[in-house]
C-alpha cells in the first residue's frame, strides 16, 4: 500500500493540528478539528502534492460553522457522532479517527460514504481545497495550483493548447 | 444632468416595476422621449466595485439571484402533488437584473419562430401558437438593442439566421481551444459553427473598456463593465436624463386601479418595510416571467377577481423552461476554458423542429465552459468518477484544464397545466404568498433533449475527445430554470392571451408588461435579445400612444 508514509505524516499532522498551542477555534474544538481534519484529508489526500491538510480546509470549515454554514453546525455534530460510533464498532480498540492507519480510515469512510453528512463534508472540503482564500482554506492558492488555476484578472489568447495551434 | 427624484403623491409619467432587462430598455426610452420616469427595483443598486470572483458568494450562496430565504419558492410536478419548498425558478434580483449575471448569450429569434404553429401544425397536449408579430416587425428592435447595448458578433456567420438591417457593432470575442475543436468537428459533420454572439465588448465600445477574458461571466457581475447589462447600459443613460429615477430594494406588492379600471400605480415596501404609494399615469412591469404574473395575482380587486389584466385567464399560465442537455469530453491537451467568456462558438444546424424526427423540437448547441474550480471539482466529473479519495483528487486535477462542454439549448412547450400561482400556505418575509410553481415536460421536451446528446456526442468524438459522458437531465437537475417565459403570453385574441402584439395588456390600457412572459414559443431558449428587442418596440408603441394621450 503506497499510502503508508502519508498515514505516517498525516497522524503527525493530525497531532498537529489537535495539540497547536494558540490555534484559534471559531466553531470546533481541537479534537473534533482534528477528527473532522482527518477524514477531509482522505476525501482530498496529500497525493501527488499538497491535500486537504495543506490548504487548510479544517480552517475553512471551523469558519464556515460561524457563517454561510452556521446551519449546518448540528449536521457536524450528529454526523461525527455517526462516524465515532462507526469507528468503534469497525475498530474496537481504536480512540479515534485522527490516529487509525489510513487503510483503516478509508475503511471507515466506505462505511460511511452514502450518508448526507459524507456529502457535506465532502463539498465543504472541495469548497475549502478550492474556493476564495478568503474563507481560510486553499491557503497559499495550493488548490488551484494543483488544477492549474491560475487566478489572473485578465488573460490574453492563446488561451489553451487547441487555440494555439495553426489553423 | 443627474438621476431625478420624484414624489411619490404626485404622478409620474410612466411607472417601470423591475430595473433589469427589459425594464432597463424601457426606462431608457421613455426617459430620453422625455416623460417622467420613477423604476422600482425589489433588489440591491450594486456597482463594479461590489462584485469579485468569489465562487461561494456567486455560485453557492445566492449572490446576486433570489434568495428562497427571504422569498420562498415552491414546486410540485402536477396540480395533484403538494407543492413544497424547492429553488425551482432563479432570477437576477438588483438594479440590472439578469442581465448582469447572465452567461450574456445574445441570439436572435429565427423567423420561423414567430410561426411555428403554422410551420408544423398542432402539438398534442401544448399550446403551440404563432406569435402576433413576425421576425420583421422585430428586426429593427433587435439591430437598436444590439446597438445601445453592445453585441459582439459576426453578421452572416449564420446561415440559418434571419435577414439583418446591420451587422453587429464589435466583432466576435476571441475563440478559445473548446470553439476551435468544436468548429474542426462540426465542420467535417457539414455543419455550420459560427462565432457566438454575446453582450460582451470585444473592443472599447460607448466609454466602457473592452473585455480582459477574466472568464468570470456565468453567474457573476462584470468587474471590468465589459459584460453588456441594463446597468452598465441603458441605465445609466436613463438617469443622466434627469427625468429618470431609479428606486432600489422597493418591492411591490400590488397595482392600483381606478373606478374606470385603469391603472394608477403601485403599493411597494421600501428598504425599511414601509408602504408606499407611487402614482403614475402609466405603469410598465418587467418584473420577469414569473414575477409579473405573480404581481398581477396578488392585484386583485372587485372589478378584477382573479388578478389584473387576466380576464383570459392565461396569467401564469403556458410556463416554459430552460431545456437542455449538455455533454462533456476529455482532451488531451489543456484547453484552459476557464480563462475567456464561456462560449466562442455554436451552431443552429438542429434548430428548426423537423417533423422526421418525430417530435417537435430543435435547439442550438455551443462549446463551452462553465464551471470554477470547486463547482467543477464537485459537479464536473464523469457519473462514474470516484467521489473522493487519491483517484479522484488526480481526476479533478487532470480534468480542470482539459475538459469542455456541448450544452444544447431546446425547445420548452407551453402547456396550460404549467403554471405560475400564488402558494396558499407559504409566505415571503414580507407575508406575501410565495410563488407556487407546476411544471413537468412535454414529452416531446424530453425527446429533444435526448436526440440532441446523440449529436452531441457525434461533435465530441470528431474533436477527438476522449472520455466521453453526458447529463441526463431531469426535471430535479433541471433546477433552477433561469429562462422563465410564456405566463402572460402575447396574442391578437384577448380571450387566449394576455398582451397584445405591443405588450399593452388586452383588459388595461395604460398597463404594459414586456419581459420574458410575453413568449408564445420558447424558440431554443437564450431570450435576452428577444426580451430586450420587445421592450424597444412596447416603449415605441407606448411613447406615441402616450403623445397622442391615449394612456393617462
Amino acid at each position: 500500500m503506497a499510502a503508508w508514509p502519508e498515514v505516517r505524516a498525516a497522524q503527525r499532522h493530525a497531532h498537529a493540528v489537535a495539540g497547536a498551542p494558540g490555534t484559534h477555534w471559531e466553531s470546533l474544538n481541537a479534537e473534533t478539528a482534528g477528527e473532522i481534519e482527518a477524514i477531509a484529508a482522505q476525501i482530498i489526500p496529500s497525493t501527488g502534492g499538497p491535500g486537504a491538510r495543506e490548504a487548510g480546509v479544517i480552517f475553512f470549515i471551523d469558519r464556515a460553522l460561524t457563517t454561510f454554514a452556521h446551519d449546518q453546525r448540528e449536521a457536524y455534530r450528529s454526523g461525527m457522532a455517526q462516524f465515532q460510533q462507526k469507528r468503534k464498532e469497525l475498530f474496537p480498540e481504536s480512540t479515534a479517527i485522527a490516529s487509525l492507519t489510513g487503510p483503516q480510515q478509508i475503511t471507515l469512510i466506505r462505511r460511511m460514504e452514502k450518508s448526507d453528512f459524507f456529502e457535506l463534508l465532502r463539498t465543504h472540503t472541495v469548497l475549502g481545497f478550492l474556493a476564495d482564500p478568503r474563507y481560510g482554506g486553499n491557503r497559499g492558492k495550493v488548490g488551484w495550483q494543483q488544477i492549474g488555476f491560475e487566478d489572473r484578472m485578465s488573460y490574453q489568447p492563446p488561451f489553451g493548447y487547441y487555440d494555439a495551434e495553426p489553423k | 444632468m443627474s438621476a431625478a427624484t420624484f414624489p411619490t403623491a404626485e404622478a409620474v409619467d410612466f411607472l417601470v416595476i423591475g430595473a433589469g432587462a427589459a425594464g432597463g430598455v424601457v426606462a431608457k426610452e421613455l426617459a430620453t422621449a422625455g416623460f417622467s420616469v420613477v423604476v422600482l427595483e425589489q433588489g440591491p443598486y450594486l456597482r463594479e466595485r461590489d462584485y469579485s470572483h468569489d465562487e461561494i458568494k456567486y455560485t453557492i450562496a445566492p449572490g446576486l439571484t433570489n434568495d428562497p430565504k427571504v422569498q420562498p419558492v415552491t414546486y410540485r410536478k402536477s396540480e395533484t402533488d403538494a407543492a413544497r419548498p424547492m429553488k425551482a425558478i432563479e432570477y437576477g434580483r438588483q438594479v440590472g437584473g439578469g442581465s448582469v449575471h447572465f452567461t450574456a448569450n445574445y441570439w436572435r429569434f429565427h423567423e420561423s419562430d414567430f410561426h411555428e404553429r403554422s410551420l408544423y401544425g398542432a402539438v398534442s397536449g401544448a399550446e403551440l401558437a404563432d406569435w402576433p408579430i413576425s421576425y420583421a416587425d422585430l428586426e429593427p428592435y433587435y439591430t437598436k438593442a444590439e446597438y445601445e447595448l453592445g453585441i459582439s458578433g459576426l453578421a452572416g456567420a449564420n446561415p440559418f439566421e434571419g435577414p439583418r438591417s446591420k451587422p453587429y457593432p464589435l466583432p466576435p470575442m476571441p475563440v478559445k481551444s473548446s470553439g476551435v475543436l468544436f468548429e474542426r468537428a462540426t465542420k467535417k459533420l457539414g455543419l455550420h459553427p459560427f462565432p457566438a454572439p454575446v453582450a460582451i465588448l470585444s473592443q472599447p465600445y460607448q466609454g466602457r473598456a473592452a473585455c480582459v477574458n477574466c472568464g468570470f461571466c456565468e453567474s457573476f457581475g462584470c468587474e471590468m463593465r465589459a459584460k453588456s447589462s441594463a446597468l452598465v447600459s441603458v441605465i445609466p443613460t436613463a438617469e443622466k436624463t434627469g427625468r429618470c429615477e431609479i428606486r432600489p430594494e422597493c418591492y411591490v406588492r400590488k397595482i392600483e386601479t381606478d373606478g374606470s379600471g385603469r391603472a394608477t400605480g403601485a403599493v411597494y415596501f421600501d428598504r425599511n418595510r414601509r408602504e408606499t404609494l407611487q402614482r403614475a399615469k402609466a405603469v410598465f412591469v418587467c418584473a420577469n416571467g414569473v414575477e409579473t404574473p405573480k404581481l398581477l395575482l396578488l392585484s386583485k380587486s372587485k372589478r378584477f377577481p382573479e388578478g389584473l389584466a387576466n380576464s383570459s385567464g392565461a396569467v401564469g399560465k403556458y410556463l416554459m423552461w430552460d431545456n437542455g442537455a449538455e455533454s462533456q469530453g476529455v482532451f488531451e491537451h489543456p484547453l484552459n476554458e476557464y480563462k475567456g467568456i464561456q462560449v466562442t462558438r455554436l451552431i443552429h444546424d438542429y434548430y428548426a423542429a423537423d417533423s422526421k424526427r418525430g417530435f417537435y423540437g430543435g435547439g442550438g448547441i455551443d462549446a463551452r465552459f462553465d464551471y470554477y474550480p470547486a463547482g467543477f471539482a464537485l459537479n464536473g466529473l464523469p457519473p462514474d468518477a470516484p467521489r473522493w479519495g487519491s483517484e479522484y483528487k488526480q481526476m479533478f486535477e487532470q480534468y480542470f484544464s482539459r475538459t469542455m462542454m456541448l450544452m444544447a439549448h431546446t425547445t420548452s412547450l407551453a402547456q396550460e397545466k404549467s403554471t405560475i400561482t400564488l402558494d396558499p400556505e407559504v409566505k415571503d418575509a414580507w407575508g406575501l404568498p410565495a410563488v407556487r410553481v407546476t411544471y413537468d415536460y412535454h414529452p416531446d421536451d424530453v425527446a429533444t433533449m435526448k436526440w440532441m446528446i446523440g449529436k452531441q456526442i457525434e461533435i465530441l468524438e470528431g474533436a477527438g475527445a476522449g472520455k466521453i459522458w453526458s447529463r441526463p437531465w431531469d426535471i430535479v437537475d433541471q433546477m433552477p430554470s433561469r429562462h422563465l417565459m410564456g405566463t402572460c403570453r402575447m396574442g391578437n385574441d384577448a380571450g387566449r392571451s394576455v398582451v397584445n402584439a405591443h405588450s399593452q395588456t388586452h383588459d388595461v390600457p395604460n398597463l404594459f408588461l414586456v419581459d420574458g412572459s410575453n413568449f408564445v414559443t420558447s424558440a431554443r431558449q437564450q431570450p435576452t435579445a428577444t426580451i430586450q428587442a420587445l421592450a424597444y418596440r412596447a416603449a415605441d408603441y407606448a411613447i406615441r400612444a402616450a403623445k397622442r394621450d391615449e394612456l393617462g
